[in-house]
């Protein structure tokens, strides 16, 4: 019996143990300490589950109609020490467990820095926090190292054993970034930047990818995280550098547009203020940056006159995955030059940028056509009258 | 010089166009069709059979709560049909993306699917069987003739058809939301989803959720207003008294979530910022809101099913309930707990560490009287005499479901832990184990205990006993691979797979499906085989399975006054106690009944709201101010109705009475 018992299991087997569960056996320290915490929460939990399934079973067979030898005791519906028991035990499994969830969670609280790098293994003084942006875009994901200045699409590296801090933002909708062989994961939003903080262990490639539903190319949302030697991360870094490209704004709003099923891309330069235009919302020409408007609300706002700082929103993610066709025209709040934006835009038009993006016509979603709409063609009035939909 | 993104939509059809009819999707055109010869079939079958004045007078019209309950068991059941053909497309196309294969579904389809797999199950499969049976039970357990306002449950009732109806309207005009089933923006906002599937969502939950919230209403001012005389708060049955607590849940958490689709709405039609990114919206506030409906309404689900499994515990143990005091205090417990775990459901959107214990350990807490219950119906089966009859089966693979389920809910509390797991197919096993497991094995075990009661005969035990089966073993095969992929790191609602290794997994799983599905369809063999064999089956007691409460005092199908007369109630076990006692049955003296009168308005006032609902999907501003118009005439014409009650004369009664007692005592 014992052996036809084992031989029914047998598939069963065959099959676990040729499925990798990278949740339980990670190759990061902070995924490793929430790995074991899974192990002891079940096994805390399992001393009372078990019992009761054990006993639910027992109860079942023993109490059957049939077993006319069991003790029956039609009116017994009470017993203080009974009721003392069935709420004390889950209640002390719970203090022990609660106990150790806020413990645990203040210490693998994705913000805080890390002060370890493996059990035993303190973070040394003199290492520095490899600094990682990221972006959630319309489907793929892009990286910044603003140490390095460099940039790539859907491949994320870090050097072993080196804490890394990922700075997480998105350019539209939410995402979560999850690495399972490295950490836990942690949403990105648009508009704000959340943090993670974690570090690897072990050479390899692992999967990364979205854990919150975008849309329709969700599925396709993967990129690889390379852990690597120190060397072998410096010569990542080389090969970039020497790979050429640069990712300014116009590149960026190219690359943000939606696809699916992007290939690596590899940026020898980045923009430096982009990922602070990101996450401020206000990588295309002329837009306020949120941190901007934010420090003009703080101040008291500006009055009526706030209300006239608008632009008739187009080349931008309203009219990104079709056509809004009710409501008011989308605005967005108009930047005011600041001394360094003033500089930064007399640079760039004198290039000729402003006047010529790149493409200005809005797109409407995949497959649609596009809808014919004059591009901006002058950069926003600071304190100009409003501009109406129609002339 | 600016040109906008606006487009004029037609006055007449709104944004309604001939492309807006999906007639170039094969699977939706054959879907259409079979759903038009059905329909068409069972209308000349009911032309044939003259059944349309039956059905109108007898049921549609209705205000008697017995019918009422039957009509949300039916409707449930439809839905349930939808839910899952949804549920089993899923498993075939994970089953079957793989190596490069794009399944047979596009991104297009297959998020629709999911979305509205969730939508239906939730609001139209699980919401309308729990208050189908509530409707049904609650007045019968605390001994009144109907519900406080019988109108206003006709009328719920058909409001909650009314959001069916639009999202069945949604498979063949238009498209459903592809946002997930809570519609978190700024996915479901204007700009991502410009589309007409996130308005179909709104508005078919914000008219379902006029009908539940009413439908709360009435129950509460029921349970509260018409027990019988010595029924006190303590000696109310545990199933009136989940029932209650659920029904508060309802009042206090839906217009939360009116209130939010308000907002996401106006965010859509007129241009508002609550939830956008931009212009000092925030998306987050939104997630907030609908999980502060959305929490306490898994406990709307699971409440009464707990009450369902006190019954079935208690009467197939042929004992009293172990600790009913302990059972009434854990339910309020978790009542209350219910409002103060909302964030659990998103630890991972940037919480401090503090916030996200706060919330993890109160979590947890909800586990403490949870496992009281389960200790409590374990209690009860000791040193009892346990018949294993259908409902009990159910309770018992309930208990040894339910409490992985459980486990693996609080293992998800541990903040920590849900950040590798938050998303993951160990999330999707982890509910559907306590929702399946929980609320679905309750259900059951609730129709196969008070199907007698309704009419009058027992479901064939045999294909009860295949469909139970087929359900268990289904369920386990289904669930537990997804429980094995969540750890090997696989996030939900994905479409298509690169890993190979992942495939067998979801082949394991698809089976399980299969498993699901032959039980669905032996419940459905089983109920025509019954109503076949309903001679050989008939109970002609009242009472087939030796009840306690009051429910089974009365005949099977009880009359439509309930009780002929109000019984008076010393116990918790009412019906028990008074057999205990040797209750006689009075053999005379009855009077003529106080009845509250049918009404069409419901249907009328539920069918000009899908066609607002409709109109507003599509922009067909003309029409939804006429509907709108209506709407408010019909519900003010309902007012000058002073036809609204009647007396069923005394002879009647008499006559019905005594055909019982012949019944009673052709049965000795």
């Amino acid at each position: 019996m014992t052996r036809f018992r084992a031989l029914a299991l047998l598939p069963l087997m065959a099959v676990l143990s040729g499925c990798n569960l990278v949740v339980m056996s990670p190759s990061g320290d902070v995924a490793s300490q929430q790995a074991n915490l899974i192990t002891i929460s079940t096994l805390l939990m399992l001393l009372i589950i078990i019992p009761v399934m054990v006993l639910t079973v027992l109860f079942a067979w023993r109490y059957r109609q049939s077993n006319s030898t069991a003790q029956y005791d039609p009116d017994w519906d009470h017993s203080t020490q009974l009721e003392l028991v069935i709420w004390a035990a889950p209640l002390l499994i719970i203090i022990c467990l609660g106990a150790l969830t806020w413990m645990a969670t203040h210490l693998l609280d994705p913000y805080r820095p890390l002060d370890r790098i493996a059990a035993g293994r303190p973070v040394p003084a003199d290492t520095k926090m490899l600094d990682v942006n990221v972006v959630a875009l319309d489907w793929k994901w892009l990286f910044i190292y603003p140490e390095y200045g460099i940039a790539t699409v859907n491949e994320v590296a870090a050097p072993v054993d080196r804490p890394i801090r990922f700075n997480i933002t998105s350019s539209t909708v939410m995402n979560s970034f999850y690495i399972p062989a490295l950490a836990g994961q942690i949403y990105a939003m648009a508009g704000m930047e959340t943090k993670l903080h974690a570090v690897i262990n072990e050479p390899g490639s692992y999967k990364g990818f979205s854990a919150n539903y975008s849309g329709a190319g969700f599925s396709h949302m993967r990129f690889t995280f390379h852990g690597l030697a120190a060397d072998g991360f410096d010569k990542w870094v080389a090969d970039i550098k020497a790979g050429g490209g640069k990712l300014d704004r116009d590149g960026y709003l190219q690359l943000e547009r939606p696809s699916e099923n992007e290939p690596v891309r590899r940026y020898g330069a980045v923009d430096s203020g982009l990922f602070k235009a990101i996450v401020g919302m206000c990588v295309e020409p002329g837009k306020m940056c949120m941190h901007d408007m934010m420090a003009i609300d703080a101040k008291g706002g500006l009055g009526l006159a706030g209300i006239d700082n608008v632009m008739p929103l187009m080349h931008d993610k309203l009219s990104r995955r079709g056509t809004a066709v009710l409501g008011p025209v989308p605005v967005y709040v108009a930047g005011i030059c600041s001394t360094e934006e003033l500089t930064g835009r007399a640079v760039e038009s004198s290039l000729g940028v402003l006047n010529a993006p790149a493409d200005a016509s809005p797109i409407s979603g995949a497959g649609l056509p596009r809808s014919s709409i004059t591009p901006i063609s002058a950069p926003a009035p600071a304190f100009g009258p409003r501009l109406t939909a129609n002339p | 010089m600016i040109d906008t993104s606006t487009v004029a939509t037609h006055p007449l059809f709104g944004r309604l166009t001939l492309e807006s009819f999906p007639y170039h999707e094969p699977i939706v055109v054959a879907t259409f069709v079979a759903v038009v010869l059905g329909g068409l079939a069972l209308v000349a079958a009911l032309s044939y059979f003259r059944l349309w004045g039956y059905l109108w007078k007898e049921w549609f019209t209705t205000v008697d709560h017995k019918r009422i309950g039957i009509m949300y068991m039916v409707l449930g059941l439809i839905m349930l049909l939808r839910g899952f053909a949804d549920a089993i497309m899923m498993r075939l196309q994970q089953a079957m993306a793989f190596g490069g294969s794009e399944g047979y579904l596009n991104a297009h389809h297959y998020d629709q699917i999911f979305t509205a797999h969730g939508v239906i199950m939730i609001f139209f499969v699980a919401m309308p069987f729990v208050t189908g049976l509530m409707n049904y039970v609650v007045p019968l357990q605390i001994g009144a003739r109907d519900v406080s306002f019988p109108f206003l449950n006709n009328f719920s009732f058909w409001m909650t058809v009314g959001g069916a109806v639009l999202i069945m309207v949604s498979l063949f005009v238009g498209e459903f939301a592809r946002t997930g089933w809570l519609a978190y923006p700024p996915l479901s906002n204007i700009a991502y989803s410009p589309e007409t599937g996130v308005d179909y969502y709104i508005w078919a939950l914000q008219i379902a959720g006029v009908g539940t919230t009413l439908s709360g209403i009435n129950l509460i001012c029921t349970i509260v207003k018409m027990r019988a005389p010595g029924m006190t708060m303590m000696k109310m049955p545990v199933f009136t008294w989940t029932s209650l607590c659920t029904n508060v849940l309802i009042v206090a958490s839906f217009p939360i979530l009116t209130a939010t689709l308000v907002l996401l709405s106006l965010d859509r039609y007129v241009g508002t910022n609550f939830f956008t990114n931009d212009l000092g919206g925030s998306p987050m506030m939104y997630v907030n809101l609908i999980w502060i409906w959305g929490h306490p309404e898994v406990y709307i689900l699971i409440l009464p099913v707990f009450g369902i499994f006190s019954e079935v515990t208690s009467t197939f143990s042929g004992k009293k309930l172990f600790g009913y005091t302990s059972m009434v205090y854990a339910t309020v417990v978790i009542t209350i707990l219910s409002y103060l775990v909302w964030l659990h459901h998103f630890f991972t959107m940037g919480s401090g560490a503090s916030v996200n214990s706060f919330f993890g350990i109160t979590t947890m807490i909800i586990s403490i009287p949870t496992g009281a219950k389960i200790f409590n119906w374990l209690f009860t089966m000791y040193r009892g005499r346990i018949r294993f009859e259908l409902p009990m089966m159910w309770t018992v693979a309930f208990m040894l479901t339910f409490v992985v389920g459980g486990m693996t809910g609080v293992l998800l509390a541990v903040p920590p832990a849900d950040f590798v797991l938050h998303n993951s197919l160990f999330l999707i096993a982890h509910f559907h184990n306590v929702i399946i497991g929980g609320v679905l094995f309750g259900l059951f075990a609730g129709i196969y205990y008070w199907w007698p009661k309704a009419f009058g005969f027992r479901l064939d035990p045999f294909w009860g006993k295949v469909s139970f089966w087929c359900w268990v073993i289904g369920f386990w095969v289904a669930f537990m691979p997804l429980y094995v992929l969540g750890l090997m790191g696989v996030t939900r609602r994905l479409r298509v797979f690169e890993d190979p290794s992942l495939q067998i997994w979801f082949q394991i799983a698809a089976v399980g499906a299969v498993l699901i599905a032959a039980g669905i369809g032996a419940f459905l063999l089983q109920i025509a085989v019954s109503v076949w064999k309903r001679r050989e089956l008939v109970d002609r007691t009242g009472d087939p399975w030796d009840g306690r409460t009051l429910e089974w005092a009365t005949s099977s199908p009880p009359p439509d006054y309930n009780f002929a007369f109000t019984p008076m109630i010393h116990d918790n076990d009412a019906w028990w106690d008074m057999k205990k006692r040797g209750y006689k049955r009075p053999l005379g003296g009855y009077k003529a009944i106080h009845m509250p009168s049918n009404s069409g308005t419901g249907v009328i006032l539920a069918g000009i709201s899908v066609v607002l609902g409709f109109a507003l999907v599509w922009y067909i501003w003309w029409l939804a101010a006429v509907s709108f118009v209506a709407l408010l005439a019909a519900a003010i014409h309902h007012t000058f109705n002073y036809h609204r009650d009647f007396h069923i004369p005394a002879d009647v009664v008499v006559r019905t009475e005594n055909e019982r007692t012949r019944l009673l005592s052709g049965q000795v």
